[in-house]
């Protein structure tokens, strides 16, 4: 437990700068940083609320709240070919794979434990595992026994969109200002090669057929959120050789129909999850892969790079998991008596935090400004635990953020898991092998510390593993570290 | 005349159960299961329990 609350002397981090999109609501990956930008800037104030706090929104808020998921939502009406719906393991970390299906009222009580053991606490969602809006009787009661016992909770749900539209006026009702609509495509002939089937109106229809259906109704559900002011956020799956290419067109259509923020993911495809791409052999992108067609994607709708495809019954805060520590039988029978006072002081010093932090880097980025003219843009890697500081053991590191450093700044460019989707039961060496893989195409990683074993067998594979920035914002020392390698003035150039 | 439930095959997810017209299905031990008097196999229509399982093979005729 202890291991997921960041402490207060850590936080602050993460550069967010102004969003380059002034027509739009400004955020997403595609200015400096993931999600919402640092500051409200000049996104309207009705949309900075909602996303502020929100770690699936915002890139900065992600490294200061927590999100739950709750799985009441067991039935789905599309069968997806990355998805199988037997599949169950307790230390699988992806979307739709959960360990214990809830009842609402079982939900309300766990959401209430842990808000009062996290006061990070800031979204409840509901994610499936099956969903959300054909499940809708059962995401609707979780939502109303919720909101009982802790009222400041936002709520948000992901669905496929087959259904979306027959709930949009109660979702409204409900007070719901986030929807994650998952779109793989906006052409059917494509759809078909992801969707074996759908069920609509007490009908399966298969092929190119089921696909357009469901396009259809996902862009009908898109613009019914758009006109009712919720917020909306795409989550595209890219399927190599697929949809690759195609996601392109998909992040134009949505941006066009008022998406907030566009997330590509990659595929997860392992024979032994017994999914059709899995069984059939498709494989996910490259860490590479993914960051390219990112790239390619930052000028339309707001990109989200730092998403960690949680599970459908996620517990605390991005890219770690408690569901574990909260199981039914480990909840008390009747719900915890709620107080609001540690969440309300844990806001406060996150705000005074955030202040603190932007203060930081925009000095570390004017002076790197200073001093490097003209160099590459480098990627590197970075060991931490949250709070955005190298805060942590390079032997601890189950993941790896990547930034993008240049003399115009330090950039988010996403994260890198290096625990191949599963934790724990791989030996030393093969932990070696899946970091490397891990860093394809990085040369340097900042770390709070490293023994002398791994820093010497990252070398001979190429890697410098930096060690001289322990415990300092994330941005500075990246800035500090790039200024005195390739600036013109390296005395001075050592602002971290 | 009348489909079952495969329970080995069941993931519990529960969409039979609010798709049957006939309200034949229930939770049953952690799975569903399909009253036999009650299932009418959707009276010649493709029956919509197997259209919307996730899981090929699980329901069956009886």
């Amino acid at each position: 437990m202890s291991s997921n609350v960041i402490s207060l002397s850590s936080i602050a981090r993460g550069r967010v700068a102004p969003a380059a999109e002034p027509t739009a609501p400004t955020g997403g990956c595609s200015s400096k940083s993931c999600g919402s930008d640092q500051g409200q800037g000049d996104m309207p104030a009705h949309i900075w609320d909602k996303v502020k706090d929100h770690p699936c929104y915002s890139e900065e808020a992600h490294h200061y709240f927590a999100r739950m998921h709750v799985a009441v939502a067991p039935a789905c009406n599309i069968q997806c070919n990355y998805c199988n719906r037997k599949y169950d393991c307790a230390n699988e970390s992806r979307p739709g794979v959960t360990s214990e299906k809830l009842t609402p009222e079982q939900a309300a009580r766990k959401v209430a434990a842990v808000a009062a053991k996290v006061p990070q606490l800031s979204v409840l969602g509901i994610a499936g595992p099956g969903d959300s809006m054909f499940d809708w009787k059962k995401t609707s009661a979780t939502f109303r026994e919720v909101s009982k016992l802790l009222p400041d909770l936002k709520y948000c749900v992901s669905t496929n969109g087959l259904a979306l539209p027959d709930h949009l006026d109660e979702l409204a009702g409900h007070n719901i200002d986030h929807v994650t609509i998952t779109i793989n495509m906006v052409d059917p002939e494509i759809g078909a090669l992801i969707y074996p089937w759908i069920y609509f109106k007490g009908k399966r229809y298969t092929g190119i057929e089921g696909a357009r259906i469901l396009h259809e109704r996902q862009m009908e559900g898109l613009e019914g959120l758009t006109s009712r002011g919720i917020l909306t956020k795409i989550n595209s799956v890219m399927i190599p050789g697929i949809n690759d290419q195609h996601l392109i067109e998909v992040n134009r259509e949505i941006k066009a129909r008022g998406a907030f923020l566009h997330n590509v993911m990659p595929l997860i495809s392992d024979a032994a999850h017994g999914t059709a791409f899995g069984m059939s052999g498709q494989r996910g992108p490259k860490p590479a892969e993914l960051k390219d067609l990112q790239d390619k994607l930052a000028g339309g709708a707001n990109l989200m790079r730092h998403c960690r495809q949680c599970r459908a019954d996620a517990v605390g805060m991005l890219g770690e998991d408690l569901s574990q520590d909260f199981t039914l039988d480990k909840l008390p029978e009747v719900a915890a008596a709620y107080d609001p006072e540690p969440r309300r002081l844990y806001r406060e010093v996150v705000e005074r935090e955030r202040a603190d932090r932007a203060r930081a880097v925009e000095g570390a980025e004017a002076e790197l400004a200073d001093t490097v003219a003209e160099a590459p843009a480098k990627l590197v890697a970075v060991c931490t635990k949250g709070g955005g500081r190298i805060n942590q053991h390079f032997g601890h590191a189950k993941e790896f953020q990547i930034f993008e450093v240049d003399a115009k700044g330090v950039r988010f460019s996403g994260h890198r898991k290096a625990d191949n989707y599963c934790v724990g039961g791989y030996g030393d060496d093969d932990k070696l092998d899946i970091v490397l893989a891990a860093l394809e195409g990085i040369d340097t990683v900042f770390v709070a510390k490293i023994g002398r074993c791994p820093k010497d067998d990252l070398k001979a594979a190429g890697i410098e593993a930096v060690d001289a920035y322990p415990f300092e914002y994330i941005e500075t020392a990246v800035a500090g570290w790039y200024a005195q390698r390739f600036g013109q003035v390296s005395e001075t150039a050592d602002i971290a | 005349m009348a489909l079952k439930i495969i329970a080995d095959e069941c993931t519990s997810c529960g969409a039979c159960e609010f798709e049957c017209p006939n309200a034949a299905i229930s939770a049953k031990g952690g799975v569903y299961i399909i009253k036999a008097s009650g299932c009418t196999e959707c009276d010649g229509d493709a029956p919509k329990c197997q259209a919307v399982c996730p899981t090929d093979g699980c329901i069956v005729q009886a």
